[in-house]
């Protein structure tokens, strides 16, 4: 378990409660998703760098905004409807526009200007390196 | 939100399983958020299918049953080890009945940003038919 997101507060022992609670009533329903508003983000560490991933369907690569302050990531932009030149009818309406603006806390310090992003398939994707300073020191144990 | 447009979701809804038939894939199947429009002479799809590439999209027409089925690759990144998930890969599956009939040899499809885009173009005798009434 990851312990930056299990912190002790009311509001994640909830959720915590509340998802285990379903997993017992659900039964089969084992892998845990967390629910969460639009963009929907995953997070994933390696040695060193933490690489957070999110679904953008539709929206433009310049209408996303990224910004890391401390070890907060935030992610902020707009997904446009479509514009119509003369009349249309719609059938059905499901998929939605507005403003969105999100804030995840990150694993570790990361360098902020070694931040990179790339988009692809309407998939965001967001590559984090660790701070120089953050990085775990070994420590020799000298021998006396 | 204004003129009906829905306000952005993030979770997609789970393809419900069809009687009688199982998905030979043991993965997850989502059914794409979707607009759907008419103009005078196409019936427009759009429908949100992130991660999904344009070879692994699979379009059928028959009977006026539209078909949209697509594959997504895993979300796996290697040498990273998720530590917390809002959201899963997984295929898309969806079916539309149309009720126009449809010229299916000119139907183009095209997939930007995760979207694809459905173009239906209407066949020629369903385009508008305008009946005048005659008063006696």
């Amino acid at each position: 378990m990851y312990r930056r997101y299990l912190r002790p507060s009311l509001w994640r022992e909830m959720e915590r409660l509340q998802r285990d609670m379903n997993q017992l009533v659900g039964g089969l329903s084992s892998r845990e998703v967390t629910p969460a508003s639009f963009p929907a983000m995953n997070v994933w560490t390696g040695d060193d760098t933490a690489v957070i991933t999110a679904e953008v369907p539709g929206v433009l690569a310049d209408e996303i905004d990224i910004s890391v302050v401390g070890e907060t990531l935030t992610l902020s932009g707009e997904r446009k409807p479509e514009e119509h030149e003369g009349g249309v009818r719609y059938h059905r309406r499901e998929r939605g526009c507005g403003r969105f603006s999100r804030s995840i806390e990150l694993p570790f310090r990361v360098d902020a200007e070694k931040v990179e992003a790339a988009y692809d398939k309407g998939i965001l994707r967001i590559t984090l390196p660790r701070a120089e300073a953050d990085k775990p020191r070994k420590i020799a144990v000298r021998a006396s | 939100m204004t003129n009906g447009v829905p306000t952005l979701e993030a979770q997609k809804e789970e393809a419900p399983v069809l009687e009688g038939a199982e998905r030979t894939r043991e993965r997850r199947a989502y059914v794409p958020r979707s607009d759907i429009y008419e103009t005078e002479d196409a019936i427009f799809v759009l429908a949100d299918m992130p991660g999904v590439d344009e070879d692994s999209i699979e379009i059928t027409l028959e009977k006026n049953v539209l078909t949209i089925a697509a594959y997504a690759e895993s979300s796996d990144l290697g040498d990273y080890e998720p530590v917390y998930a809002e959201y899963e890969s997984g295929d898309y599956t969806r079916r539309f009945s149309l009720s126009d009939q449809i010229d299916q040899a000119k139907i183009e499809a095209s997939l930007r940003d995760g979207v694809l885009k459905l173009m239906l173009p209407k066949a020629e005798p369903a385009r508008a038919r305008t009946i005048k009434v005659k008063a006696d």
